[in-house]
């Protein structure tokens, strides 16, 4: 029997990234607010002290900052008709688990999407007419568009301190940043990253092609940083140890580093963490939240009431617990009518690995976001008439650590292992870099989440199923722009390389990367979208579902900072509109 | 004594007057000679230690198995030692005896079809249990091949049945071949290349082979030198837990370069 707790304003389901930055707006204002965590509490000290910090089994083999997966884990398949079974250990993805999330063990990354991506299908229609687009294709537009976010771009990264330096500031194009971005109201809040050789080299050779490259914006400090909550963080040391490990300088932004240290000050907030909430609590005509019921380390459940209930949990736990509440109508693709579940996207990455016979790299030097990229081959910033698929991704040549269990490339026809596997491991460990190629994912009819039959987590629910796989837009776009990356890794004087577009069906063994998204996707039409334009639910609305799974499709971008900007997005609207009128906001 | 060894003891050496007196708050060394011989006492015991801890879950029979397959999957050559010397086969038996080897914070529920490649680990079997059916297996067809087990074959027979186990020539009964190939494969780079702490990766044979670091030093002057290597004597955890290697106020190595130049 579940204990009844007092009420208060406003529970968030997960603290991490969005969860840490509207608590502490909404407590500010005086609401109380509950953060419930299902995992423990970490912090910059002790947990991510040296020398353990630097250890690349425990972090980035065992995972130690990741999911718990034995309580709970997702399903998988290709397609409908298929058997979905468990994903037993990590592989394709890396969700955190714990305060601040996936955003302690994150790389640094931080894009805004183009104003394109906002608006992917109309804009498509409107220069290329319908048969741009699959027979399949459920992209949309996200009913907000680019200049409405501008604002909260802006908030996220002075909150983060991001680094870069500006393409394109009201409208006029800067010299070093990226040209292709939307226009900025005003500069990063620090430089950009030093050079690595890697970017060095990578950023001639594509500027000899005729392309645009520039620093990537980077979540790893440049210099300390004072964000606007009064919170220091740290300078990088370029210890090359980001992507999987927790920073031992506070110098990567992520909630222990710019947001907890004031919010756990303040009266009106408390966390509870190894919380672990199954369900969100709905009256009796299904129109309003009451609360969530959540199951503590002790196994004993409690009840929480709230007015206000924020889903900030990662993208698979937002639309699981909705689909697990019964809040908007789950997604059937039969008939292709439902919210929850739909659009569920990815990324298509490929890579080129560059050999050389002439240059020392130290790659094993170098920070999460380090990286040199373009932007030429993204979103519509190129003419797509005639090429079979729409979007791009950045193309970029990272120098993020080169912990040798996971990196030590060598040249394809290599044998896997022996004397000669040896000998090329020994002779390119320090001669080689990977340009990534990072696509974006168009979303489709069949690849969304809905509850598995079979399989259940530790407290006797079903896991959250996932269907997907890529389709004809996403290889030809992987295609193209993985050619493109292989010439300029050949203008840089590579003596041979692996290139490798994404082919074949999806596979949920190997990391590609931790940018999962929609599911509980936004939009101007109840009919398509879980969520309007602020986030909030069609169906109960006193329930707001931040983060990635509102993303119609995924853009060609690292998501972090479209996740940050439509938090502040959220954020303003419960601020300014929904507590003056608690109810439906669109 | 080695050339890396040699190599240690001069830029030892040349490092005593270039190391500012207050990087190292945090471990005061003992004077560079000292610390010198202090480090190789170190390196004597730790190893001498390695090699003798018993297994704790590997049998005698399953020892010699890893023993045998691991030398050639990373061959002693000269470039170095191999996965054998470097005590893949001690960080395989803790992986095993640990949390990896038992599926800790990993989904284990039934039902367990076989599912496709691109679903993954479907195993109803754990890693330990893996490669408990898997040696098993492997010996069982190795004696009815050659009539010996795989550690008392030749090392062209072994690279034979590695290769069969590898492309699917050769089947075994419990596990698929190429399952257990792959995993242990995975663990033997693993055990190569890991901290030293894990029982693998012994006198740094992994980091030696590639010219990676360890624990990494501030690296923020030396990302700018472009082109220029940075050979330095790598640093374990252990190396900076027991103050055998400097460290500067954050807890970062020091590095001690091993062409004499300063690190950073």
């Amino acid at each position: 029997m579940a204990i009844k707790l007092k009420p208060v304003d406003v529970v968030t389901v997960g603290v991490g990234l969005t969860g840490t930055i509207l608590a502490k707006e909404l407590a500010d204002l005086g609401l109380k607010v509950v953060g419930l965590e299902r995992g423990g509490w970490r912090d910059t000290h002790p947990d991510f002290d040296m020398p353990h910090a630097h250890d690349e089994l425990r972090y980035a083999r065992r995972h130690e900052l990741m999911q718990d997966l034995s309580r709970e884990t997702l399903t998988f398949r290709n397609a409908i008709g298929d058997t979905a079974l468990p994903m037993r250990q990590m592989g394709s993805f890396l969700p955190g688990e714990g305060v601040g999330g996936a955003a302690v063990h994150w790389n640094g990354v931080t894009w805004r999407f183009l104003p394109w991506d906002f608006e992917t299908r109309s804009r498509t229609l409107a220069r290329y007419g319908a048969g741009q687009l699959a027979e399949d294709c459920t992209s949309q537009d996200w009913g907000v568009t680019y200049d409405e976010l501008e604002p909260h771009f802006d908030r996220f990264e002075y909150l983060y301190g991001i680094c870069g330096k500006a393409g394109n500031l009201k409208g006029r194009v800067q010299l070093g940043g990226n040209p292709f971005e939307g226009p900025r109201s005003r500069e990063y809040p620090n430089p950009p990253m030093k050079t690595s050789h890697v970017g060095a080299i990578y950023g001639k050779a594509a500027r000899e092609l005729g392309y645009h490259p520039f620093p990537a914006p980077s979540a790893n400090m440049t210099r300390p940083y004072t964000n606007p909550y009064g919170v220091t963080l740290g300078a990088c040391v370029y210890c090359g140890y980001c992507e999987r490990f927790g920073c031992e300088m506070g110098a990567k932004a992520s909630p222990q580093t710019t947001v907890l240290p004031v919010l756990m000050k303040n009266p009106n907030y408390e966390l509870r963490t190894l919380a672990n909430v199954i369900k969100v609590n709905l009256d009796s005509d299904r129109k309003r939240a009451i609360g969530v019921t959540y199951v503590d380390s002790r196994g004993r459940e409690f009840e929480q009431p709230a007015d206000l209930v924020l889903l900030t949990s990662y993208v698979f736990n937002n639309v699981r617990l909705m689909l697990l509440s019964g809040i908007g109508k789950p997604y059937d693709p039969a008939a292709n009518a439902g919210v929850v579940g739909r659009n569920y996207a990815y990324q298509t990455n490929g890579n080129v690995t560059a050999f050389f016979e002439d240059k020392v790299f130290n790659q094993f030097m170098g920070a999460g976001a380090l990286s040199m990229m373009i932007d030429d081959i993204d979103g519509d910033n190129f003419d797509h008439t005639g090429l079979g698929f729409i979007g791009g991704g950045w193309i970029g040549a990272a120098s993020s650590g080169a912990r040798p269990i996971d990196f030590h490339p060598v040249p394809s026809g290599t044998p896997r292992w022996g004397s000669e596997w040896k000998k090329a491991v020994s002779r390119y460990y320090n001669r080689a870099f990977g340009i990534t190629t990072h696509g974006a994912c168009q979303s489709y009819r069949g690849n969304y989440f809905d509850l598995d039959p079979t399989y259940r987590d530790a407290y006797g629910l079903p896991l959250l199923r996932m269907t997907f796989d890529f389709r004809q837009n996403e290889y030809r776009m992987s295609d193209y722009m993985t050619k493109k990356a292989a010439e300029i890794a050949k203008a840089a004087g590579a003596s041979r390389m692996n290139v490798n577009p994404r082919t074949g069906k999806y596979s949920i063994v190997p990391y590609q990367s931790t940018h999962n998204t929609g599911g509980a996707v936004m939009g101007a039409d109840p009919k398509t979208s879980a969520v309007n334009k602020y986030l909030q639910s069609w169906d109960v609305p006193n329930v707001f579902a931040i983060g990635a799974s509102a993303f119609p499709q995924n853009g060609g971008y690292n998501p972090t900072g479209t996740v940050g900007a439509l938090t502040f997005h959220a954020l303003e609207a419960i601020k300014t509109k929904y507590l003056k009128q608690p109810g439906p906001l669109a | 004594m080695s050339e890396s060894r040699r190599n240690f003891l001069k830029s030892a050496a040349a490092l005593g007057a270039a190391i500012p007196a207050g990087a190292a708050a945090q471990s005061k060394p003992a004077p560079q000679a000292d610390h010198e011989k202090q480090h190789a006492q170190h390196m004597r015991t730790a190893t001498a230690a390695a090699q003798q801890r018993p297994y704790m879950f590997l049998s005698q029979t399953e020892a010699a198995f890893l023993d045998a397959a691991v030398s050639h999957l990373i061959p002693k050559d000269e470039l170095g030692p191999g996965a054998k010397e470097a005590g893949v086969t001690s960080f395989i038996d803790q992986q095993l005896f640990g949390g990896y080897g038992t599926m800790a914070r990993k989904y284990t529920q039934g039902p367990w079809p076989e599912g496709t490649p691109q679903q993954g680990y479907q195993s109803p079997l754990t890693p330990a249990a893996v490669y408990r059916a898997g040696i098993r297996d492997a010996n069982n067809h190795c004696r009815k091949t050659y009539g010996k087990s795989f550690d008392a074959l030749s090392r062209a027979q072994q690279d034979e049945v590695l290769k069969g186990l590898d492309g699917g020539k050769i089947e075994l009964e419990q596990v698929r071949a190429q399952f257990f190939f792959n995993m242990l494969l995975a663990n033997t780079v693993e055990g190569f290349f890991a901290d030293p702490v894990y029982g693998g990766n012994r006198d740094k044979a992994g980091w030696k082979l590639v010219g990676f670091p360890g624990v990494a030093a501030v690296y923020t002057t030396f990302i700018e030198k472009h082109g220029v290597p940075y050979r330095a004597q790598p640093v374990s955890i252990s190396d900076i837990t027991q103050k055998i290697a400097q460290v500067d106020e954050h807890g970062h190595a020091i590095h001690v370069m091993l062409d004499d130049k300063a690190g950073v």
